[in-house]
């Protein structure tokens, strides 16, 4: 098992309870979705798997280790091992693309590499080829402010592709790309996980993207897993269920008619 | 229901912060004895008057320009040896003073772990001594270890000047977005890395810019200190004051001008450059 929960609930420092008593496994390269509505604790959950958040209790394994009973320099370690994409990257406005992006790799490389880095980029081509899998190769020397949300969005995947982790944790990757970017984009991160054997954990606001990409899928509300199935057996019932808003008068529901032809990296 | 649409609830505590500040200011301008119709008595006038006559025109003859060039490269040199030295202090010293290199505020939605918080007030500490102690304090005790002279002002500089930068400095890393920074402690990255790749990018302007107008201020605190003996413009300020030679005070003034105006220009340029 590369992730492993049991009971584990998590309270943000402002009282919010995020998650309650969740149960999850997730084995070696799979490749799983997380949907919900907002607010349901989808970015909390990918936190507390990339062990940025410390779950109250209940315990989290990943990749065979217990990561809040490790040494902070043992969890260092781990974390270099894990990638975890930001819904909104969060890059230094005035650092340049080519340093965001090897800057994947600084839980790799020895802090005197990392200096030298700064001063001279030491693996143009490692960044051009991850930036060139998302058609970015062309802003590998601009400055992080001159790009739009877009093109920030995939900077930060092109950092994660570099960092080249074990575990794949995407907190709504493809949030501000259109629908044709959106899906390339996700389409290579799935063909990465597959060549090179990685976990791929994904949350996503569009389930037509969700069900067309992932072989199983995770519904979450209210802190809680509501359903835990294969992408086959989501019925619009199950997503009527999942994104049922009382306080709204129509509920926006987009449950696709979905196309089974796409095939499913 | 009117009220309760316009009803802001920053309001009050806005109107309250303002009348508290003007309750305050009372008692500051009643404890500092400032009064000012003694400016307006005539013989004070006069006086000022006889003594801002004698500084037209500003001494330029050849053998006090020369000296003026030397006492100038002093305190240029007092304050950029000062400076340095306060550097080699204040750099280590903010990096462990900030809350924004703490390795559990990653995973703790930016609040650090309670010992951190503990080993962090002694460099704290630290910082606050060595700049609560005014330089010209420093520089009276330097005289008396050293003797007369500009090493006196250097190491007075340094002390004091450590303490307000390591103090700014640590702020400054904290009161920029530390999104960057703990996305890649997350990553697995060290605390130094964090810093050059995630804090260092956001801070690199404010930090350049704080250090130049601490510079301008070393160079006048360095004039400052020239009147306890700590060699530079400020101990040829003193001897001119003293022989009541108006021209050269003049001159003299009109130094620090140039000097702070040059500091400035040197700002804008390093910023300009940066971004």
């Amino acid at each position: 098992m590369t992730l492993h929960l049991t009971q584990v609930n998590l309270t943000h420092a402002n009282g919010v309870q995020a998650l309650r008593g969740v149960d999850l496994h997730i084995g070696a390269s799979e490749q799983v979705a997380i949907i919900g509505p907002s607010g349901a604790g989808k970015s909390s959950l990918l936190n507390l798997l990339a062990t940025a958040l410390r779950p109250d209790n209940g315990e989290l394994q990943v990749l065979g280790e217990r990561a809040w009973q490790l040494s902070a320099r043992q969890r260092q370690r781990l974390r270099a091992r894990i990638g975890l994409i930001h819904q909104a990257p969060p890059l230094p406005p005035r650092q340049r693309v080519v340093t965001a992006v090897l800057a994947g790799k600084l839980g790799q490389w020895g802090l005197g590499k990392s200096l030298l880095n700064l001063l001279r980029p030491v693996d143009v081509p490692g960044a051009r080829a991850a930036l060139a899998r998302l058609d970015l190769s062309d802003k590998l020397f601009a400055h992080c402010q001159q790009l739009s949300g877009g093109q920030l969005q995939r900077v930060g995947i092109a950092r994660v592709l570099y960092q080249a982790p074990e575990v794949l944790l995407a907190d709504e990757p493809v949030s501000a790309m259109d629908p044709v970017l959106a899906e390339h984009t996700l389409s290579v991160l799935c063909r990465h996980a597959r060549k090179h054997n990685v976990t791929l954990v994904a949350s996503l606001h569009a389930v037509e993207l969700a069900l067309a990409h992932f072989s199983r899928i995770i519904g979450l509300r209210d802190g809680q897993i509501l359903f835990d199935l294969a992408a086959s057996e989501v019925d619009r019932e199950l997503l009527d269920k999942l994104y049922a808003n009382e306080q709204l008068q129509s509920p926006p529901i987009t449950p696709a008619p979905l196309s089974v032809q796409i095939p499913r990296c | 229901m009117l009220t309760r649409d316009t009803r802001d609830p920053a309001t009050r505590p806005r109107l309250l912060l303002t009348l508290l500040a003007l309750a305050l200011l009372w008692p500051g301008i009643h404890f500092s004895e400032l009064d000012l119709s003694v400016l307006m008595a005539s013989d004070s006038q006069s006086e000022m008057g006889r003594f801002v006559s004698a500084f037209w025109p500003p001494a330029h003859g050849e053998e006090f320009i020369e000296l003026l060039v030397q006492a100038t490269l002093q305190t240029l040199a007092i304050a950029t040896a000062g400076m340095a030295l306060a550097l080699l202090l204040a750099v280590p010293a903010s990096l462990l003073a900030s809350r924004a290199l703490s390795l559990s505020a990653a995973s703790r939605a930016g609040h650090p772990s309670y010992w951190g918080q503990l080993l962090r007030w002694p460099v704290r500490g630290l910082l606050i001594f060595l700049r609560s102690v005014p330089e010209i304090v420093w520089a009276l005790l330097f005289v008396r270890a050293v003797g007369l002279g500009p090493t006196a002002g250097v190491l007075a500089i340094a002390i004091t000047y450590s303490g307000m930068l390591g103090k700014v400095y640590a702020e400054i890393f904290e009161s920029i977005d530390q999104r960057p920074a703990h996305a890649l402690l997350q990553a697995g990255s060290g605390r130094l890395a964090a810093f050059f790749y995630g804090i260092l990018p956001n801070v690199a302007a404010e930090l350049l810019s704080y250090t130049v107008y601490r510079w301008e201020c070393a160079i006048r605190a360095s004039v400052v200190m020239g009147f306890v003996g700590a060699g530079g413009l400020g101990q040829q300020m003193d001897l001119s004051l003293r022989m009541f030679a108006g021209g050269e005070v003049a001159s003299l003034l009109l130094t620090f001008l140039v000097l702070v105006l040059l500091a400035d220009q040197l700002s804008r340029l390093l910023r300009w450059r940066l971004a």
